[in-house]
């Protein structure tokens, strides 16, 4: 399926990454170049075949819920870009 | 012989006889690392924490409490987080991240005593198959045949121009759709990832976790066999880390695989191959056969369907993992204008963050994922990944052992010569090996020859899964019989 330029904005405003209107155009071809080469999964006969979703067939383990760690504060935000008073700092994100 | 040329195997014999100490075995990569900038290999160097990790592993040795990875020195992707050291994923939306963990991975191996020289290049969040995709620039083959510079291969690029440049005794990669095999194929070293859940993945950055498994990069089977020692085993902090046990797989290598039945699948001869490819295989065919090993014509009839299907999978998963990179947590956070809210922070911020690549696998992800489309293109690719898998479970029901195909479609290729090139076409590099994730195999690549203009061409044994050690095992034969020992002639 070809990819127009309204879908590729749309995807681009999706996936939360900024996208020059000019770059559209670029973009939406090579998102339809790609999803023409995954359109030959369409010649699968897939009746009947339940999508995988475990590679091995194990059940995952599984552990008592308790906490296992904590206390850790200064490392959780020795990273981060911008971090005051032991948070995350962002734009303001409410008036 | 330098020693930073040397095997892990002759590195842990001669450090344990005292022949070398572990310092001066790390002076000698770490000098021939300062030699070889021009292979842009070693992006993060860590002198002095090698030298550090060497004083301890020469009082283990002189204690004679040595683990066969004591004192050998090693290249780290820097895909994986090392506590204190840079781990960017060579991505920039990473610039500055210092982990405060160390991953399960490079523990396990400092527990057994290896020294880490430094963080290895590596294409852009593991997204690549040249190791252009880098933010640390182009990782360069150290095989080169005229004036080209030639890639590595990718994603493990990096890991893989260390090991055949000797640079390091043996490196961690991380193969998502074949970034271990198609590097080490490239560049004529040995690379295998082991069955999906052998190897945790806990502090490795997460590209496709449904897909990714880490794995040794090396100069020889033997090597692979004793670092995937080190490497492997149950981690309570993977819930998809297999908890059983891990055999000895250096012990595996008995050289005799009489009786045992290879695989060849028809679909794996592709439309317009090398000839040299085929010829390759068919000395591989060989080999095994004059080894006592039978072998079978098989048929795998899903494998083409393998790429496509790996090019939602993959993408799917990766827009999922990637939405950490927010610009709150960790790494890069674009400037902003006034009046700038969360959003736009976000935006701009992923934007300058990831690289072409990146964006592009991110976006296709997003929208296989998107509403209307989930079940055309993703649940469809994970019903067609259910029959890949089938495949290879019809035919070892059926008795077969171990597969042997080409690793790549082709030698290592220029740098920049795919730069026009449709994405697809770089995917195509993938061809043999990305039914491997799908299916969560195991899957090895070893040097077998040269091609006409002189560059390793490597082929790839698949085996049952868990089935690492039996797998070392035929591959170690198909390197005996092969005796590939061409190294690149040093120009760096």
């Amino acid at each position: 399926m070809a990819i127009d330029i309204d879908t590729a904005r749309k995807v681009a405003k999706l996936a939360r990454i900024r996208v020059e209107e000019a770059d559209l155009p670029k973009l939406a071809g090579q998102l339809s170049g790609i999803l023409g080469f995954m359109e030959q999964l369409n010649e699968v006969d897939v009746t009947g075949v339940e999508p995988m979703v475990s590679v091995t067939p194990m059940r995952l383990k599984r552990r008592p819920d308790v906490v296992t760690d904590g206390n850790i504060q200064a490392q959780i935000l020795a990273n981060a870009p911008d971090a005051r008073e032991g948070f995350f700092a962002v734009p303001k994100v409410v008036e | 012989m330098s020693a930073n040329s040397w095997t892990i195997a002759a590195a842990r014999d001669a450090l344990r006889k005292g022949e070398i100490s572990a310092v001066d075995l790390t002076m000698a990569c770490l000098t021939a690392i300062d030699a070889g900038d021009a292979l842009n290999a070693f992006v993060h160097k860590t002198p002095e924490i090698a030298l550090e990790q060497a004083r301890a592993a020469d009082a283990r040795l002189r204690a004679g409490d040595a683990p066969s990875m004591c004192g050998v020195p090693l290249g780290i992707k820097d895909l994986f987080c090392t506590k204190g050291v840079l781990s960017q994923a060579a991505s920039n939306i990473l610039r500055g991240f210092k982990p405060e963990y160390e991953s399960t991975v490079t523990a396990k191996l400092f527990e057994a005593g290896a020294v880490m020289l430094g963080k290895l290049n590596m294409d852009e969040f593991a997204m690549g198959s040249s190791n252009e995709t880098s933010c640390y620039g182009n990782a360069v083959n150290p095989w080169k045949v005229d004036d080209r510079l030639l890639t590595p291969g990718g994603s493990s690029g990096g890991s893989a121009a260390a090991v055949a440049a000797d640079l390091c005794l043996g490196a961690t990669g991380t193969d998502t759709g074949g970034s271990i095999r198609q590097p080490a194929a490239f560049t004529g070293i040995v690379g295998i990832k082991p069955t999906y859940g052998r190897v945790s993945r806990w502090g490795i950055v997460a590209f496709a976790s449904s897909l990714d498994q880490a794995g040794p990069m090396t100069k020889s089977v033997r090597d692979a066999a004793i670092m995937l020692q080190a490497m492997a085993g149950h981690d309570p902090k993977d819930s998809t880390s297999a908890d059983l046990p891990v055999p000895d797989f250096e012990a595996a290598l008995t050289g005799d695989i009489r009786g045992k039945v290879i695989g060849i699948p028809k679909e794996y001869r592709m439309d317009g191959m090398p000839a040299e490819i085929e010829a390759l295989w068919q000395r591989g065919i060989e080999m095994m056969r004059d080894a006592g090993a039978k072998v079978r014509d098989i048929s795998l009839p899903h494998t083409k369907y393998a790429l496509p299907a790996y090019y939602v999978i993959a993408p799917a998963e990766a827009s999922s993992n990637l939405a950490r990179y927010d610009g709150v947590r960790y790494g890069h956070r674009a400037k902003l204008a006034a009046g700038d809210g969360i959003v736009e922070m976000y935006e701009k911020t992923r934007a300058e963050g990831f690289g072409p690549e990146v964006q592009r696998r991110v976006m296709v992800g997003t929208y296989v994922l998107s509403a209307g489309f989930y079940d055309a293109y993703y649940n469809r690719a994970r019903k067609v990944r259910a029959l890949i898998k089938r495949d290879f479970e019809t035919v070892f029901a059926a008795g077969v052992d171990a597969i042997l195909t080409p690793a790549t479609p082709s030698a290592a290729f220029g740098l920049g010569e795919m730069a026009d090139a449709d994405p697809v076409k770089m995917y195509l590099n993938d061809v043999f090996t990305v039914t491997v994730n799908l299916a969560g195999l195991p899957g090895i690549s070893v040097p077998v020859g040269l091609d006409g203009q002189g560059l390793p061409l490597g082929l790839q044994l698949i085996g049952r899964p868990w089935d690492e050690a039996g797998l070392l095992n035929y591959a170690h034969v198909l390197e005996t019989r092969a005796g590939f020992v061409a190294k690149p002639e040093k120009w760096w």
